[in-house]
């Protein structure tokens, strides 16, 4: 097998050296336990937490352990609340990026000449336009027709969700600009091996080669980049949030959470708590992300292991 | 050399005309007009008002229009902020953004490559690992979280600086300073990586084996290599900075132009839109040609003009 930077065939090594690291040990544990936290959490919680009480701007205590918001709700379930959304955002946009940007790297590079020449040219437009502008202007536009539409066509569970999935949908159609130009790289140097050659002589299909041969030796460089874009995504979204474009009340994510305590901060009464505990809880989360990221990418690369 | 810059001067422009094509289509194609928010008018002035603002006719008149404008200098005027011209706002806002910009510019890059550079020195020691979980952390901690913390600690509680504001260069200190944290970040992680790599090299072990002293080696020696990375990101960098940012400008208060990406979207001013996103689209694209220039002047072995 070829030396690239970390093969398929190389993984089951990758994995253990994975584990045995501290770091990323300490990485996924704790991402293994916010995902759980995020999952069960919420169900966990007494009813009378998820309600709107009298107590607003209560200091943490143990009746609430993160202290209340502006309407008396609880604040750990509604940050456990904000990391369902934060994750299921981050985690579906990182994986929309990952197709369109991984099927578009990889025609790219493969095809090559004119057609690769012009589809990089209209990634490289696409990078001067200002994704802020892109972003929200797929919000602006699509958030309308995609309610109608959900409520139309027997979706009507769905509309109040809507919002939740034009961000991932806008997020992940930003995101895989820098996947496709990573890929198609990678894919430039890899067709020029023997054995793409090799198989392309036996008479093996376009489409077979770049699934059976190109994309293997791929995955090791998308897992690396996966990993670094769901805390780029999650990040987006709170921005988005944080500017009141994003999730909208009463759902909530870190970012509308994290917007909502930098909003109250006063000098005479700081309410510190609104701010710190969703701020710890997506710090600790992208911090595992990128920490993890970064191993898998020592582990992988064929450099450091001598 | 004249060839390569005059054909870039080219592709500058090719850039500059499809990413404006797109923007007007973008938000002229967007439900909703500039004259949606208010009351209801009586056709005969919206009809009016859609005259003065050159957005009668057909798409491709509009469209023609606009650019015919545009090649004159005419960025319009703004429908949102009335009698004002898209050139007076931005005349008015950009220097602004413009100085806070660059003062985080400079801070982002110099402070980033010393601390890389520090790191890779020390490589594996307790400042190095100090240095890198700092950045990783200013990575994972958004901005909109950075600046309420900065402004609660140092102009509520310490009373040093003031809280927002755009009077004096004391105002410049915590805004310049949470903008450039998280490329800081970056730029170190950057240094450092590049730098580990190129201290390894064997032309660091003559310069070591002739005596030389450590600064000189990794000052001199090394920092022109192990450089280049970073300067190929300073043109996105720059002119993200320069073009201001919404979030600081609206935490400190700051009269820039960050925040007219997202207000002309959401008031469907299609031309300041379009002014924003020249300006930004403009810088970028230049600002990538001088990192081409100056990559080329750093390491005389790249030529990207054959």
């Amino acid at each position: 097998m070829i030396e690239t930077a970390g093969s398929l065939r190389q993984t089951p090594a990758v994995w253990q050296r994975l584990w045995r690291g501290r770091v990323p040990r300490t990485a996924l544990l704790v991402l293994a336990a916010v995902t759980l936290a995020a999952i069960v959490g919420p169900e966990l919680m007494p009813a009378a937490a998820r309600e709107v009480s009298a107590s607003q701007f209560s200091p943490p205590g143990p009746a609430h352990p993160f202290g209340t918001d502006l309407e008396g709700r609880d604040l750990l379930f509604r940050v456990l609340e904000g990391a369902r959304i934060s994750l299921l955002v981050g985690i579906s946009g990182a994986l929309i990026s990952f197709f369109v940007g991984t099927a578009y790297g990889l025609v790219a590079g493969y095809a090559g000449g004119r057609l690769d020449a012009g589809m990089m040219r209209a990634v490289e437009i696409l990078y001067s336009i200002p994704r802020l502008v892109i972003i929200l202007v797929f919000i602006n536009a699509f958030d309308k027709y995609l309610k109608e539409w959900m409520a139309s066509s027997g979706m009507g569970g769905l509309v109040a969700d809507s919002r939740v999935i034009i961000l991932i949908l806008c997020l992940g159609l930003i995101e895989w600009l820098t996947m496709a130009r990573i890929v198609r790289g990678q894919v430039l140097s890899l067709k020029a091996q023997q054995y793409v050659a090799a198989a392309q002589a036996l008479g093996q299909s376009h489409f077979k080669i770049l699934t059976r041969h190109l994309l293997p030796n791929l995955l090791g460089i998308i897992v690396v980049y996966l990993t670094l874009t769901v805390p780029a995504v999650i990040m987006d979204e709170s921005f988005l949030s944080f500017l009141g474009l994003g999730i909208q009340a009463p759902q909530a994510s870190w970012g509308s959470l994290l917007a909502d305590g930098a909003g109250v901060i006063n000098p005479v009464r700081s309410n510190w708590w609104l701010l710190v505990f969703p701020a710890v809880a997506m710090c600790v989360t992208l911090l595992a992300l990128n920490f993890l990221g970064d191993a898998i990418r020592e582990a992988m690369d064929p450099r450091a292991r001598r | 050399m004249f060839t390569f810059v005059l054909r870039r001067v080219v592709s500058l422009v090719f850039v500059l005309f499809c990413v404006v094509t797109i923007t007007f289509l973008l938000i002229r194609l967007a439900p909703g007009g500039p004259f949606d928010r208010e009351r209801k008018i009586p056709p005969q002035i919206e009809k009016a008002l859609m005259a003065k603002y050159k957005l009668d006719g057909t798409l491709w008149q509009q469209y023609r229009g606009y650019m015919g404008d545009l090649l004159h200098g005419d960025l319009r005027l703004s429908t949102k902020y009335r009698d004002r011209t898209v050139n007076e706002l931005l005349a008015q806002s950009l220097p602004v953004s413009g100085t806070l910009g660059g003062i985080a510019f400079l801070i982002a890059t110099a402070g980033g490559i010393w601390v890389g550079a520090y790191a890779a020195v020390r490589h594996d020691r307790p400042a190095d690992t100090l240095a890198m979980l700092g950045a990783l952390l200013a990575i994972s901690i958004p901005t909109f979280v950075i600046g309420p913390l900065l402004i609660l600690v140092f102009a509520l509680k310490l009373h040093w600086l003031p809280v927002g504001g755009w009077t004096g260069i004391a105002c410049l200190i915590l805004p310049a300073a949470t903008l450039a944290s998280p490329y800081l970040a970056y730029i170190a992680r950057l240094m450092r990586t590049s730098m580990l790599e190129v201290l390894g090299l064997d032309f660091i072990r003559t310069a070591r084996a002739k005596g030389l002293p450590q600064g000189r080696i990794v000052f001199k020696h090394a920092l022109k290599v192990a450089i280049l990375p970073v300067i190929s990101f300073l043109g996105p960098l720059a002119a993200n900075l320069l073009t201001g940012s919404i979030v600081v400008e609206s935490i400190f208060n700051i009269p820039g132009a960050g925040g007219f990406f997202v207000n002309s979207i959401q008031n469907r001013d299609g031309f300041l839109l379009g002014g924003v996103v020249i300006v930004y689209c403009a810088l970028l694209v230049v600002m990538n040609l001088v990192v081409d220039l100056a990559y080329m002047g750093l390491d005389r072995r790249i030529n990207l003009y054959d």
